[in-house]
């Protein structure tokens, strides 16, 4: 999917000014809470009309200000899974999910309840009333409802942020199977990065109503220059790697990539599957020869790319590894020992277990 | 307990009276709390005062007006007469809409009190899964606002059964047209040994209203319990 934005809009203190293109499956808006996530995806679904602004979905267009086009949501097909859920409470979970069918145009291959019910995992909830789910329940009953819509494209306004951390991780696999199986593109809002390293392919980083940087999901987690990513203690590159083979005996599961060969404590994932791997700077260290007697399990060759300073003062290093990226966070006295420098051949050591 | 046939009628009148003044009157009360509780124009102010002035106005006042207004040489009953056959004038027809106006300002009380409470962000969840803003009326508000609903019908039933000062002001006491039961019960306290019929009309006038109290209670706990 293809999806532009494009929004001038100004309410009080607060400038929203952002100008993107995105393209993939999901596409993941982060920032912190104030940059103009929720803004931005009000104004897709058409509850906020921008001042200026142009906005077109695999060149659909839904706003073209200058052409004074601003279609009503209605006509939008934009689904919309809202942070709180906003369930009908006069009407049963079937009725909910079956709201937006009677609006959705009837042509093309019908959505199929049955799937989405069980893609979602709902099929017992059918018969309740809203009042009666718990909030991770609830979730599902809305992106089902949305789903249903047969929207062009789906909204996910944090959809897990009023969930616990263990509710969290029970939607989690349900939002990546929609990802994989739907068919309908996402448009998702977080300000957890884990949940985005977890789904998105093209990510936005927002700040202050401002795109700070906009991309294929690994190449901004592996920038330095974004500092709403690499300021955080958690900051890491992402490698897209694909399962090679486990070994029980060993409790190692090995990982294949662009990067080399990785091995990572057992895992459950099927062989010949993608897996995505974030591995933080601080868990990263630099060698400048291949260490021997070490406990560690991964040992790759790299090129020092780009060294930047931290607001903190440490350094971060951003290595070249085979054609992926790795960060490395290191202090400026290992950096000057090492004498590491752009271009310097090095070796990455990274333990099993930190890639777990 | 026997009834002589005028208080059987009074009270059958009573009732259609009642009945016909919530039924016409139903609609423009869901559009006028709508219009005050949405509404966002000059002029608001005004129309509040104006839907809630016979709450506040001596009934008596508010009967005179409806005279002026709505009787035969009136400019809206001589216009209704002339062009649509309906007189209010000394008929039943006259009773009912001085209990639908007495009953409006406490049915879109109600009302728009419901119409306050409904959660706009889901009318907005119901805009983006494809409902056009009639549809979000007709399936998500309408159905929010039904307890309200409920409860100013009720309250207008029981205002126009109850109605006396407008009603007699506009219509007069005519026995099996105009007498209702509070103009029946006005009429038997001013002659003697009417006491006893009096208050065979009173017990009735206390039964109808427990009774659609009751119903009204029972039925706002149902659909409280399906929006709960």
């Amino acid at each position: 999917m293809s999806f532009e934005v494009s929004i001038g809009h100004r309410v009080g203190d607060f400038a929203l000014d952002v100008d993107f293109a995105a393209d993939g499956r999901v596409i993941s808006l982060f920032g912190p809470s104030g940059s103009g996530k929720t803004s931005i995806v009000n104004v897709v679904a058409g509850l906020t009309r921008p001042q200026s602004g142009r906005i077109a979905v695999d060149s659909v267009r839904l706003v073209d200000t200058a052409a004074g086009l601003c279609l009503p949501p209605h006509r939008r097909r934009i689904g919309y899974v809202f942070q709180e859920g906003r369930l009908f409470p006069h009407l049963n979970v079937r009725r909910n999910l079956n709201y937006g069918r009677f609006f959705a145009p009837r042509e093309g291959d019908v959505a199929d309840f049955d799937a989405v019910v069980e893609m979602l995992g709902i099929g017992h909830l059918l018969d309740r009333r809203p009042a009666l789910l718990s909030g991770g329940e609830k979730q599902r009953v809305a992106i089902g409802r949305a789903l249903l819509a047969r929207p062009r494209l789906l909204l996910m306004d944090e959809p897990l942020s009023a969930l616990d951390e263990a509710r969290r991780r029970e939607i989690l696999p349900f939002l990546a199977r929609l990802r994989d199986e739907a068919g309908v593109p996402i448009v998702h809002v977080s300000h957890d990065l884990a949940e985005v390293v977890a789904l998105a392919d093209h990510l936005v980083v927002l700040d202050r109503g401002r795109v700070a940087a906009s991309g294929p999901l690994a190449e901004v987690m592996s920038r330095l220059d974004v500092k709403a990513l690499s300021q955080r203690p958690d900051a890491g590159a992402l490698l897209e790697l694909t399962v090679a083979a486990h070994d029980p005996a060993a409790g190692l599961t090995m990982l294949e990539g662009p990067v080399g060969r990785l091995f990572v404590p057992l895992s459950q994932a099927a062989p010949g599957s993608a897996c995505r791997l974030w591995v933080h700077a601080r868990d990263v260290i630099v060698a400048t020869a291949r260490p021997e007697g070490i406990s560690a399990r991964n040992i790759l060759p790299a090129v020092v790319g780009e060294i930047a300073p931290r607001d903190d003062g440490e350094l971060d290093l951003r290595l070249d590894c085979g054609g992926a990226a790795l960060l490395s966070r290191l202090t400026p006295a290992a950096v000057a020992d090492l004498g590491l420098v752009p271009g310097r051949a090095v070796h990455v050591v990274m333990k099993s277990v930190a890639l777990a | 307990m026997d009834l002589s046939p005028e208080e059987v009628t009074a009270i059958l009148l009573s009732l259609k009276v009642a009945f016909w003044a919530v039924a016409v009157s139903l609609p423009f009360g869901v559009l006028t709390a709508y219009v005050l509780s949405r509404g966002r124009f000059p002029g608001i102010a005004i129309l509040d005062a104006l839907v809630y002035l016979p709450l506040t106005l001596p009934p008596v006042v508010t009967g005179f007006v409806l005279l002026i207004l709505f009787g035969r040489r009136g400019p809206i009953g001589s216009f209704l007469a002339e062009n649509f056959d309906i007189v209010f004038a000394f008929r039943w027809t006259g009773a009912a809409l001085a209990g639908a106006v007495m009953g409006f300002p406490l049915m879109v009380r109600a009302i728009r009190l419901s119409f306050d409470t409904v959660d706009r962000k889901l009318e907005a969840a119901a805009g983006t899964l494809g409902a056009s803003p009639f549809w979000v009326f007709l399936t998500v508000t309408l159905p929010m606002v039904l307890p309200g609903i409920l409860a100013g019908m009720i309250m207008a039933f029981a205002r126009a059964m109850g109605e006396f000062g407008a009603t007699i002001t506009f219509v007069s006491n005519i026995p099996g047209e105009t007498q209702t039961l509070p103009t029946a019960i006005y009429t038997l306290t001013q002659v003697p040994g009417g006491d006893a019929a009096a208050f065979r009309l009173v017990g009735i006038s206390v039964a109808i209203s427990m009774a659609a109290l009751i119903a009204s209670e029972v039925l706002a706990r149902r659909l409280g319990k399906r929006l709960a």
